[in-house]
């Protein structure tokens, strides 16, 4: 695609660039200010007058909530990674009965919108007494993988079978074959997986929002919301506290973002 | 390694009795299905289980604590005939999602155009664009209502630099939802861009050889070869646009609470209100429903009419 000249391409690029971090950048130069620089006129982007204490600050409030998120999003990620390559596994490499039906059932089940049935969801957590607790946050998403597992079932599909057979004359029963020498070969998938499951659970509002009301039990980014009126009344600590909410989720992005693309791409395009 | 397999493979196979065979297929069987059984059991219970719930419920007048009391279509007819905020909640989502399915994917199609081109730095470039879309919805909903205030916003002080007067924003009725879907493309925008660059760099060359030797200019080679081969990938992100956008909820609730009036109340948070504040939960799950009908129909009509516009090479 050559319609422009490369000088130009830079300048738009950068445009662009610019409209896309500049609300970002100035989260985090707000998150330094002295609240009463927040809102200036004309607007600033760039830290000016830093004031790191806003940290100090939120830090004696978050730990709990950050704590919170830290662990849903393991459990999330750990959870799913089992289930549904598990299950992959089997969809891709077992023969038994019933196989194929109950894999078309499971994957027709996505087309039901979620609003449907969160709200029974909700009423039969609310009989259980999981309400306010962090059960509904993992459990029904740990047990109900249908998009993980069928990327997985797709990546054990493309392992050659001379690994398998391999396996089957050293006499390793199935779990053995499963964990030891297939679910190895599938690391690009778990990886893809992984990401996405733990920017779903970090990001996660609806979930949070209904489900808790205790506040040591609440999630950062939703605490942020909730708790906006009580804890975090200035902006700056507001925007210090969305900074920190933001940051582990950017350290993954960057870190795997390989795999995160991947993902994306394999998700959308196949089929 | 494989031939050995096959040869003992038929060696015990006509030595075992039909028995021994019966056997091992239950034990297959069983292997197999315990390996599934977490997402099976998770899937009844989770979704089928609550499915069936909801469809009930649909039919009833619920609180979720006392008994449901049955009465009939009623919910759904009060819907149309009767509630007005469920008319127009219904309009400001269709408004929300014309607007921000073609912002989306239009300029998630020129960002992709100029990541394709293989220049330095093309990597952050693509991460900044990106980073929007990772980022959670409570922090990015309020960088921008500050961003949004009237008077001491940072739109109205940049507009205030250029010698504009800006709107009232977020608590203008008329404006509010322009600006929810500004910001909702904004972090958006990141999705298609990176479908649309996958599908880029997957283009077969050499249509734009013989393109280039017929003397194709490049606005002739964007508009008669790589928009046509592009057209699955436009289909695809019709189809999972419009669903996701049809279900905004978390800018919404961040930003504007549905406000000012109902100005900005969408399907999902109205959905919301009526099931977790008001607990209408037969209510709100015929609206689930209605949601249901309208996402599938909508899907099916992109999907049959795809013969019309979709170039599958």
């Amino acid at each position: 695609m050559r319609i422009v000249g490369k000088t130009s391409q830079y300048v738009v690029m950068s445009l662009f660039a610019v409209a896309f971090l500049a609300p970002l950048v100035w989260m985090i130069s707000a998150s330094l200010r002295p609240e009463a620089k927040v809102l200036s006129s004309p607007p600033k982007f760039l830290p000016t007058d830093t004031q790191w204490s806003n940290y100090g600050e939120v830090f004696d409030l978050i730990p709990v909530f950050l704590w919170n998120s830290v662990k849903l999003a393991g459990l999330n990620v750990i959870g799913i990674l089992i289930v549904a390559s598990m299950a992959g596994y089997a969809f891709a490499r077992l023969k038994f009965a019933g196989r194929d039906i109950a894999f078309m059932v499971l994957l027709a089940t996505s087309i039901i919108p979620g609003i449907a049935y969160l709200i029974p969801q909700y009423i039969v957590f609310q009989h259980i007494g999981w309400v306010d607790t962090q059960y509904p946050l993992w459990v029904p998403k740990v047990l109900t993988p249908v998009f993980a597992t069928f990327l997985m079932r797709q990546s054990f599909l493309t392992i050659p079978n001379e690994l398998e057979d391999a396996g089957k004359i050293d006499g390793a029963s199935t779990f053995g074959i499963y964990w030891r020498i297939m679910l190895p070969q599938t690391k690009p998938a778990l990886a893809a997986i992984g990401v996405f499951t733990f920017l779903e659970s970090w990001n996660d509002l609806f979930g949070p929002l209904i489900y808790i009301t205790s506040e040591n039990l609440q999630t950062l980014p939703v605490a942020l919301a909730q708790f906006q009126g009580e804890y975090f009344t200035k902006i700056s600590l507001l925007m210090a506290g969305a900074t920190i909410s933001v940051v582990p989720v950017i350290a993954v992005f960057l870190f795997a973002q390989r795999y995160f693309i991947q993902g994306i791409t394999m998700t959308g395009m196949k089929g | 390694m494989s031939m050995a397999t096959i040869t003992m493979a038929r060696d015990t196979s006509s030595a075992v009795s039909t028995a021994d065979v019966r056997r091992a297929r239950r034990k297959q069987n069983l292997t197999g299905w315990l390996f599934i059984s977490p997402i099976v059991v998770g899937v009844v219970a989770f979704q089928f289980f609550p499915i069936l719930v909801s469809i009930g419920a649909s039919l009833t007048d619920w609180n979720g604590i006392a008994p449901p009391k049955f009465v009939g279509l009623k919910n759904f007819t009060e819907m149309f005939t009767d509630d007005p905020l469920f008319l127009q909640t219904f309009k400001n989502t269709v408004y929300f999602t014309l607007a921000s399915i073609p912002l989306t994917i239009g300029i998630g199609l020129i960002l992709a155009l100029l990541c394709a081109r293989p220049i330095k730095g093309v990597a952050f470039f693509r991460t900044a664009y990106f980073a929007p879309y990772v980022t959670n919805v409570v922090a990015i909903g309020f960088v921008w209502f500050w961003f949004f205030q009237p008077d001491n916003g940072v739109i109205n002080g940049l507009l205030h630099q250029l010698g504009i007067n800006g709107p009232q924003w977020l608590s203008s009725s008329s404006w509010a939802m322009p600006a929810v879907i500004m910001v909702s493309v904004w972090q958006g925008i990141g999705y298609p861009m990176i479908i649309l660059l996958a599908g880029l760099q997957g283009l077969p060359n050499e249509f734009y050889e013989s393109a280039r030797i017929d003397g194709a200019g490049a606005w002739q080679r964007l508009r008669f070869i790589t928009l046509p081969l592009l057209t699955p990938h436009f289909l695809f992100l019709l189809i999972t646009q419009f669903i996701s956008s049809f279900q905004v909820f978390g800018l919404i609730y961040v930003m504007t609470k549905g406000g000012p009036g109902h100005a900005t109340s969408v399907y999902i948070y109205n959905i919301y209100q009526n099931a977790f504040s008001y607990g209408k939960v037969g209510y709100a799950s015929a609206m689930a429903w209605i949601l249901f009908v309208v996402i599938a129909a909508v899907t099916f009509l992109q999907w049959k009419l795809q013969k019309r516009w979709v170039f599958y090479s």
